[in-house]
């Protein structure tokens, strides 16, 4: 379980606060998704858990230990993290680039071997990409190892910070839908952020939506799609909720028609 | 084959070896120092800006300047070091070459390693932090080998300049490539130029093909080659550091020689009297004036040839001449007393600086001595050597005749003849002793009121040398045994247009025409 207790950061010196007393809770095995505008503080919250971002005040802790009892690249081989740039290290194979942190954990070269193959096949890859540089694979492509790469060392937790971001749409939702699958087929607690809330509502078991560096809803996307007392949040899931009603509408125009 | 290229090539693998273990240490010494100031500045722009501006700093200073400064300074120090803890060291030769050139070489891979860091894709340093790298595995694991591609091209660019740079460590007394360049120059032997320009340019295109190997085989990931590239390197080094072990013991004795003819003909003369007496002899040609009397004080030399005016008035700094009789020993007390050096005796023949023109010209305008030129001096160019006019000399001709010439212009001696010759100047300061006097039917005007102060050329020891009775023995037979005459000759044989001599031919030629023991 993740939480996060009254977490305040800013980076200037307080002039303004990129997260504002935030508190949250986050069961083991849930698929969470922080939505919200860019500068609401979302990418920072998520940053806070893996320490790429240490807070001014408040604490973080996974199973009731504070991150910052373990040095920081301890605590990051125990975490998965995937991210829109995908960052996969140019000058390094696929399989390099999938098993790096088990190497850097110190896994013998068999049981990284093993875990590198285990892997292009949960994300669906062909094993010959194996061999071949990041350079040679398509954006989609690559993302997928980026997932690889962050599931090597069996994590218990996976961070992503708009991990679809620069996919097309049918990448996009395809890989969403892997996401999901993988979440659920090793027991994941999953923290997902991202600007479009249709994929929150679609992949989420729960939504916060950050506005100003501050957690303004958390609920169960059925929940919020319901209403919100804050009009900025039912404002936003009204559009979800839009599309999914005009959708079934030209659905139904057509049905009628045959 | 031509005595050029034969007499070249057999002193090749001492230039050669000599001038790739220089450019080989200063260039591992350049990449052992940036590589750690380019780790510590990359975070920090704090840091990085000084270190840069201060490598781009040095690259400003002409090369040559950069070499001469560090002997001064390393020679201040070892005296330093002398007092405070016994210890000195030589600050001529291979030291201060291999400190300027060091410096040198560090801005290129610097600031290639710089520039390749700082703009390695932020992603890929955030997913460095995320997969749990420490700073220092992101160090070793990503930021250096994504770098060095880019790191690799900038030891190239430095490697080409240490190779081509290292040509200029001869004047200050380390042998290199450079002594067939700075020594043809003087000697007006453009095969020697060539020859030498021609095997530096080789040795970077070699050096250059091998670090790109290496370079190659690093970005491509194929690990062989840039150890195929490596071995080779390292293979080439140690060829070259062998060179000086297979030739006889470490030389005990070093013979000097300033920058023109007579002296480098002198130079081969000594050495091969001390050779025949069983010494192991090293020379050190081609070094500034001052400079080789400061080595000789500080027994960086052993010996070599110096005229006694040019001691009395450059490196004793009197003013105004003793009367010409007491200066030998007047010079022989001063110099033992202040610097342990030894005269042994004069050779015989006096090499002053004389001013001389085109006979033509000369005996048109009625020109016979210094003070009919003064008239004229307004309308004429005066050519010079290199030193000419920062000596004492220049000073006093000047005011005590009254010389105000329209220009004055420095030449490689080797150029200042053909300079007068060819009208660009009307007047030059040439030697006494040149052969190229009578050649050229130059006029040597007439000194009245004897400013220019008697210049014999003396044999002068270091204060380690003055102990040594076999060395004393062996040199003895040339006092006064070197006849103006046999000394102009020698010197026209080799500076001569055609049919040229090397030094150590016309060395051979004057031991055996001044009938020496």
């Amino acid at each position: 379980m993740i939480s996060l207790q009254g977490v305040c950061k800013s980076f200037d010196g307080g002039a303004s606060h990129a997260l504002r007393n935030v508190s949250l809770e986050v069961p083991a095995r849930t698929f969470l998704a922080v939505v919200g505008d860019s500068g609401s503080g979302k990418t920072t919250l998520l940053k806070t858990i893996n320490r790429l971002v240490e807070p001014d005040a408040g604490e973080v802790c996974i199973d009731g230990a504070p991150v910052r009892s373990v040095a920081s690249h301890e605590l990051r081989r125990r975490i998965g993290y995937v991210f829109q740039g995908v960052g996969l290290f140019p000058h390094l194979s696929i399989a390099e680039n999938i098993g790096i942190t088990p190497q850097l954990a110190g896994w013998p070269g068999d049981a990284i071997r093993a875990r590198v193959e285990e892997l292009i096949d949960l994300v669906c890859l062909p094993r010959a990409y194996l061999a071949r540089m990041p350079a040679e694979l398509s954006g989609g492509q690559r993302q997928r190892v980026g997932i690889a790469r962050a599931l090597a060392a069996r994590p218990a937790i996976v961070l992503m910070d708009e991990p679809f971001g620069a996919l097309d749409p049918i990448t996009r939702d395809g890989l969403g839908g892997e996401c999901r699958r993988l979440h659920a087929s090793m027991r994941l607690t999953t923290v997902m952020v991202t600007h479009d809330i249709l994929e929150a509502v679609l992949l989420a078991d729960r939504i916060v939506v950050m506005r100003g560096g501050r957690a303004v809803a958390d609920g169960a996307p059925h929940e919020l799609l319901a209403g919100h007392p804050d009009p900025a949040v039912s404002t936003l899931m009204d559009m979800p909720r839009r599309q999914a009603a005009r959708v079934r509408s030209l659905l139904e125009e057509r049905a009628a028609r045959e | 084959m031509s005595d050029s290229l034969r007499s070249a090539l057999a002193v090749l693998p001492d230039y050669l070896s000599q001038h790739v273990l220089l450019s080989a240490a200063a260039l591992a010494l350049g990449v052992a120092l940036s590589v750690p100031l380019l780790i510590a500045a990359r975070h920090s722009a704090r840091l990085r800006w000084p270190v840069l501006a201060a490598a781009s700093l040095i690259q400003t200073v002409p090369s040559i300047a950069l070499l001469a400064l560090f002997y001064p300074l390393l020679l201040g120090l070892s005296r330093l070091t002398d007092r405070l803890f016994g210890v000195r060291f030589q600050a001529l030769g291979f030291l201060p070459s291999l400190l300027a050139l060091t410096l040198y070489s560090i801005l290129p891979i610097l600031r290639n390693g710089v520039t390749a860091v700082l703009n390695l894709d932020p992603a890929i340093l955030q997913a460095a932090h995320g997969v749990g790298m420490t700073s220092r595995q992101r160090l070793l694991r990503v930021e250096l080998p994504l770098a060095a591609p880019m790191l690799m091209a900038g030891v190239r660019t430095s490697a080409v300049w240490v190779i081509g740079t290292a040509t200029l460590a001869t004047p200050v007394g380390q042998t290199s490539l450079g002594n067939y360049i700075f020594t043809g120059l003087q000697l007006a032997n453009w095969v020697w130029v060539l020859f030498g320009c021609g095997v530096a340019v080789a040795l970077a295109l070699v050096t250059d093909q091998l670090l790109a190997l290496i370079e190659f085989g690093l970005a491509r990931r194929r690990p062989r080659l840039a150890w195929l590239g490596l071995c080779v390197l390292i293979a080439g080094v140690a060829a070259a550091a062998a060179v000086p072990l297979t030739a006889s013991r470490r030389a005990a004795l070093v013979v000097g020689a300033k920058n023109f003819t007579e002296q480098y003909i002198l130079a081969a003369l000594i050495s091969s009297r001390l050779r025949a007496t069983g010494h192991p002899v090293t020379e050190r040609t081609g070094l500034g004036s001052t400079l080789a009397f400061q080595a000789l004080a500080a027994n960086e030399l052993s010996v070599y040839v110096d005229y006694t005016g040019t001691v009395w008035h450059d490196d004793l700094h009197h003013s105004g001449d003793p009367p010409r009789a007491q200066m030998l020993s007047l010079l022989r007390t001063q110099l033992r007393r202040r610097y342990g050096i030894e005269l042994l005796g004069p050779l015989g023949y006096e090499n002053a600086y004389v001013l001389a023109m085109r006979s033509r010209q000369a005996a048109a305008l009625g020109i016979r001595t210094i003070g009919d030129l003064a008239p004229f001096a307004p309308r004429f160019a005066l050519g010079g050597d290199l030193e000419f006019f920062a000596r004492p000399v220049w000073r006093d001709l000047k005011r005590r005749y009254g010389l105000h010439f329209r220009a004055l212009r420095q030449y490689e001696p080797a150029f200042m003849y053909h300079a007068l010759m060819s009208g660009a100047v009307n007047v030059i300061a040439a030697f006494s002793s040149d052969g190229r006097i009578a050649e050229d039917h130059l006029v040597v005007l007439k000194d009245p009121l004897h400013v220019i102060p008697p210049y014999a050329a003396v044999i002068l020891l270091s204060p380690r040398a003055a102990h040594d009775p076999a060395l004393r023995r062996a040199l003895a037979p040339l006092i006064d045994h070197i006849p103006i005459a046999l000394m102009r000759q020698a010197n026209f044989m080799v500076d001569r247009r055609h049919d040229k001599r090397t030094p150590r031919q016309a060395a051979r030629w004057l031991a055996h025409a001044a009938h020496l023991r």
